[in-house]
């Protein structure tokens, strides 16, 4: 425990030391307690949290989210190393586990589905209308490395669709992917349905029907020693209530 | 014909006398925080160390997906060093030797890609050599080129990110040069090009190695303009630091072990280049 604590005081010190400096300290009523929330969510969260975030912060005024957006995988990791975050959002029940098997988490909640669409630059320069065309040869193809949780779920729907496809690369994210999308750097990828309207008209989303074997859990849970426990659990409340759901839809995410 | 000491040039101010080494107790001044700053550069490699799973290090070391990394690697890394080299000196010289307008402006665009992070240096690259990009769009229409996602691209990523530590050894090593070598040459008949080859470049040559090797090192470690721009496919893009960051999503434990490979096999290479180049005896 004595690492939990030396990675803590490596956060801590230097924002102190910046509050010290600036001398702007960001008013804590005084016997408040914390005021603020860790939170480290997927990547293909940034949009949503980031806005679910605002509410939060609207509706518990002085409080403050801060976020930690990556690859689960990474974050995972970091939270099993010692970070100090109270939430983790995870776009995988796998990458979840790892938190779990460790006993820093409470029980997760699966919060949304997300669903692989593919992805094709606007003007789709090689003609791509279904999953079938990823296998000519001619087509280019970005998927996610099978490591990360995009590309498991791109192999699970392209083994139930029956097809092989020999991509260009196999990107470490999925933000990564649709960036060689919209670059036209390949002519298609499987991405989140969330990508592509994140995307906001940049890319072309063509639905199939082999994605619906291969949709992805997204688990939410409390970190065990969360500094900021009730606040913590409160987000996660924000998160799974109607409102948090509509903000979740609106961004392409299905119900669980 | 000119030939010059390789023990270097005599200083114009008469300094140093071959041999004669300031004696006495070792000041603690200086001892004492290199020791710390050795102890802050070893130590997270002891971390790796000690966390390495030894009892299956050997069969995981052996995977064949390891040494098509570690092959690619190394492939990669030295092309790039040698293009660097190519292109490289040259600039250092035209940087050190030749006055033209806006030399200060074009040094600091030289040390660019050292500031950029490098995987804005990879999309950077997309958007001048990548199938759409400026010049990547005449490549593919004239030629059928592309250089993204193959093991070329991987070289000019690594060349792009690891060019700016050769150039500044070097130019650093050509204006500590002493010039005079190079105007007695001049004096006595050789021209520009045969003074920079037989002048010039022998007395710059333990700044070139150290330059070299810096590159290399670089290259070698090369993650993000790599993985941007050539993408990460094995056998033809995968390098060691990709697969490193790859294994980390999922076996922390492979990652290690792909860590160190990819230090030990560096490590070996560069003590024993530097013995043989850069050391002054």
């Amino acid at each position: 425990m004595a690492f939990r604590r030396l990675s803590r005081w490596a956060v801590v010190l230097p924002a102190l030391l910046a509050l010290g400096l600036t001398g702007c300290g960001s008013g804590e009523p005084a016997g408040a307690g914390v005021t603020e929330v860790t939170v480290f969510a997927a990547a293909s969260l940034t949009g949503t949290f980031t806005e679910l975030g605002k509410i939060f912060e609207a509706a518990h005024p002085g409080t403050t989210v801060r976020f930690g957006f990556g690859s689960s995988a990474t974050l995972a990791q970091q939270i099993v190393q010692g970070a100090p975050a109270d939430v983790f959002a995870a776009a995988s029940p796998a990458t979840m586990k790892t938190v779990t098997d460790a006993s820093l988490a409470s029980t997760p909640t699966t919060f949304a589905r997300n669903r692989l669409q593919i992805a094709v630059p606007a003007d789709d320069p090689a003609g791509v209308d279904d999953l079938k065309d990823l296998t000519d040869p001619k087509v280019k193809v970005a998927l996610c490395a099978e490591q990360v949780p995009c590309g498991a779920a791109a192999v699970k729907a392209l083994d139930a669709a029956g097809l092989e496809v020999t991509p260009v690369t196999l990107e470490q994210d999925v933000k990564a992917t649709l960036t060689k999308v919209e670059l036209g750097e390949v002519d298609a990828a499987l991405v989140y349905t969330t990508d592509v309207i994140a995307s906001g008209g940049r890319v072309r989303g063509i639905a199939f029907p082999e994605a619906g074997q291969a949709i992805n859990d997204y688990p939410i849970a409390t970190l065990a020693p969360a500094p900021a426990g009730d606040l913590a659990r409160r987000f996660v409340d924000l998160v799974l209530s109607q409102q948090g759901r509509d903000v979740l839809t609106e961004a392409g995410f299905e119900a669980p | 014909m000119v030939t010059i000491n390789r023990a270097g040039p005599v200083e114009p101010h008469g300094g140093s006398t071959a041999g004669r080494r300031p004696s006495g107790r070792l000041p603690w001044m200086l001892v004492l925080p290199a020791l710390l700053g050795l102890a802050f550069l070893v130590l997270p490699l002891a971390g790796l160390l000690v966390r390495a799973p030894w009892p299956t290090l050997l069969e995981r070391l052996t995977e064949p997906h390891v040494l098509e990394a570690l092959r690619l690697s190394l492939l990669c890394a030295t092309i790039a060093t040698a293009v660097c080299l190519l292109l490289g000196v040259p600039l250092a010289w035209l940087l050190a030797r030749v006055d033209f307008p806006g030399r200060r402006l074009v040094r600091a665009l030289v040390t660019v890609p050292l500031v950029l992070p490098p995987v804005v240096g990879g999309v950077a690259l997309l958007l001048v050599l990548g199938r759409r990009g400026l010049i990547g769009h005449s490549l593919e229409a004239s030629f059928g080129i592309t250089l993204p996602f193959t093991t070329v691209g991987v070289i000019v990523a690594e060349a792009f990110v690891a060019m700016p530590f050769l150039v500044i050894s070097v130019e650093g090593a050509l204006r500590a040069a002493d010039q005079r070598f190079e105007e007695a040459a001049a004096t006595l008949g050789a021209s520009r090009w045969t003074v920079f080859r037989r002048v010039t470049l022998p007395m710059v040559m333990p700044g070139v190695a150290a330059g070299a090797v810096l590159c290399w090192a670089r290259a070698l470690g090369e993650f993000g303009a790599t993985i941007t721009f050539a993408g990460n496919f094995p056998g033809t893009t995968r390098t060691m630091p990709l697969a490193v960051y790859l294994a980390l999503e999922t076996e922390p434990e492979a990652a290690i072990v792909l860590s160190l490979v990819l230090l030990a096999v560096s490590v070996v290479i560069l003590a024993g280049l530097r013995d043989r180049w850069v050391s002054t005896p």
